[in-house]
């Protein structure tokens, strides 16, 4: 069963592009992936997701219901942390998180209060005292309090310490051990390789790769390390040149028979050959251009 | 009706404020009374030079001598603007406040329909408005008594209805102009509200602008014509009322496919 599922999915804000064709397959039990920089359209697809704006033309399905007709059914299955944790300065922490279960209509006090304990928040205080970390812990909670099959998290962990950020990924991997799909939108690449299975990246608007982590990360390209004398010049296809006192790195996807005959002919101390992280991949992908994995 | 909670918790300073504030300029007005009343060959005939200014304010139709005259004038310039301030206000921000204060992601990503969360708000401005307009009539009668004069509750009650409505109606054009709006302009809403004040006085002034009654809601509230007449224009009600719906409905309609940025 998917989670979530688009196709065709286009939104423009008049003329400017906010997502093109966008096809994104979620299955429901994931921890999915969402990765991107500022203003490639992983806010737009969340948001049409979520209800908050129409699409210009496509389809999406959430839970398997048609986003387009059943939005408050999906909406109560949904959990959604938005990047930008806003709120009723007047009211205090409690009330709000009382209020999102009202509007769910459901009784979420003994959740709540487990997840205030556990993000050590002070429900008491007033949202408008609060610092920028503790309402993301609020968004936090009211989230995950009434038990949603899907949970949307939109840049997650922005102005929560690394103590939080680690207590709120168990939160986030207990439950999808217990079935919740997460799908998390981040430009942190370390966030994405640690805890998701499968991820997509998105670029300018359309969906530029999409497959497991590993596979994502599994491409041509290899990062290079030599220590000694080395002068990759002349190689083709060389990426992100690092040169040090006597190391030099960098990335290669061309004929790995061309590099070891260069090596052969060359003193170096040391060589190693490894498959680049995320980050690497991710700048791979954004200067390559599109690459369906 | 946890939005009409939501919504009348987080409008109820402004509420309390509002209603003290009227309510008490009411009292002040009314216990003004007996003092004008003795005062008031004096204040005639300040009036009679006045010419058009009188007209303006409907003091040509009535004496001030008279608790009904003296009411429909003073207590009803308070009501009539310091109500339809409130009322636009309010419904001016109803909408547009989410958007403006970012709150409008966390509203319309819970299980609730647009068309839900505009109806709680609705019915949350007009109780509001409820609320005022009685706690102020209470007031103002016990204001009365309390000067020793007879209640003319016909007149009173009318006055007051047609305030009620006046303010349902600016409410209603200000709630829908609030789903067209992204940050809140409080500006247009008390704009609004004062232009259509001031169009009443045109028409009061000037022959040829009469119409504009039949676009100001000031025209069927025209308190000195409903202490003469003792009743309202049923034609300037209905169509002040049409106008109102007009608003609500386009702010649903708009509202229901607006994109939430």
């Amino acid at each position: 069963m998917n989670a979530i599922r688009t196709e065709g999915l286009t939104k423009y804000y008049g003329r400017s592009r906010g997502i093109v064709d966008l096809d994104l397959e979620v299955c429901e039990g994931e921890f999915f992936g969402f990765i991107g920089p500022n203003g490639a359209g992983k806010s737009t697809t969340i948001r049409i997701l979520m209800g908050l704006i129409q699409k210009t033309h496509g389809s999406a399905w959430v839970l398997e219901k048609d986003i387009s007709k059943e939005k408050e059914q999906i909406l109560s299955e949904i959990g959604y942390l938005p990047s930008e944790a806003v709120f009723y300065p007047d009211m205090r922490g409690r009330d709000l998180i009382r209020l999102s279960a009202e509007l769910h209509r459901k009784d979420c006090r003994k959740v709540s209060a487990d997840l205030c304990e556990r993000l050590q928040l002070d429900p008491s205080r007033r949202i408008g005292e609060l610092s920028f970390g503790n309402r993301k812990k609020l968004a936090v909670i009211c989230a995950l309090q009434h038990d949603p099959r899907l949970c949307i998290l939109d840049e997650p962990t922005g102005g929560l310490d690394p103590l939080m950020q680690r207590e709120f990924f168990e939160i986030l991997k207990e439950r999808n051990k217990k079935g919740m799909t997460v799908f998390l939108s981040s430009h942190i690449l370390s966030e994405v390789q640690r805890f998701c299975g499968r991820a997509a990246i998105i670029r300018e608007g359309r969906i530029i790769a999409s497959g497991s982590v590993e596979e994502l990360a599994r491409t041509n390209a290899k990062r290079i390390s030599v220590r000694g004398n080395f002068d990759p010049s002349g190689l083709p296809d060389v990426r992100d040149l690092q040169k040090a006192d006597d190391s030099t790195s960098f990335l290669y996807s061309d004929d790995i028979n061309l590099l070891l005959d260069r090596l052969s002919r060359q003193r170096i101390m040391d060589l190693s050959i490894s498959e680049p992280d995320l980050e690497e991949i991710f700048l791979h992908y954004y200067t390559e251009g599109e690459e369906q994995v | 009706m946890t939005i009409f909670r939501h919504e009348l918790r987080q409008g109820r300073t402004a509420l309390i404020i509002w209603t003290v504030s009227i309510a008490f300029l009411f009292a002040v007005c009314v216990f003004l009374f007996p003092e004008m009343k003795g005062e008031m060959d004096q204040v005639s005939d300040v009036f009679s030079t006045m010419g058009n200014f009188s007209a303006a304010f409907g003091m040509d139709q009535v004496s001030f001598g008279t608790l009904t005259g003296f009411y429909a004038i003073e207590c009803g310039n308070i009501l009539g603007l310091g109500g339809a301030l409130y009322a636009a206000m309010c419904g001016i921000s109803m909408l547009s406040k989410e958007e403006k204060g970012h709150t409008a992601e966390f509203l319309l990503t819970h299980p609730v329909s647009r068309t839900r969360i505009m109806s709680g708000k609705l019915a949350a401005l007009f109780f509001q408005i409820m609320v005022l307009n009685a706690f102020v009539l209470l007031i103002s009668i016990i204001s009365i008594y309390a000067v020793g004069e007879d209640i003319p509750w016909k007149e009173i009650l009318l006055l007051h209805l047609a305030y009620v409505l006046l303010q349902i109606e600016i409410a209603s054009i200000c709630f829908g102009i609030s789903a067209f709006l992204r940050k809140g302009s409080l500006g247009v809403g008390l704009g609004l509200a004062i232009i259509l004040y001031f169009l009443n006085i045109i028409a009061n002034i000037s022959e040829s602008a009469e119409f504009l009654k039949y676009i100001s809601p000031y025209g069927y509230a025209e308190g000195t014509e409903i202490v003469t007449n003792i009743s309202l224009d049923g034609v300037m009600v209905v169509l002040g009322m049409l106008y109102g719906a007009c608003g609500i409905a386009a702010g649903y309609m708009k509202y229901n496919r607006k994109d939430i940025l």
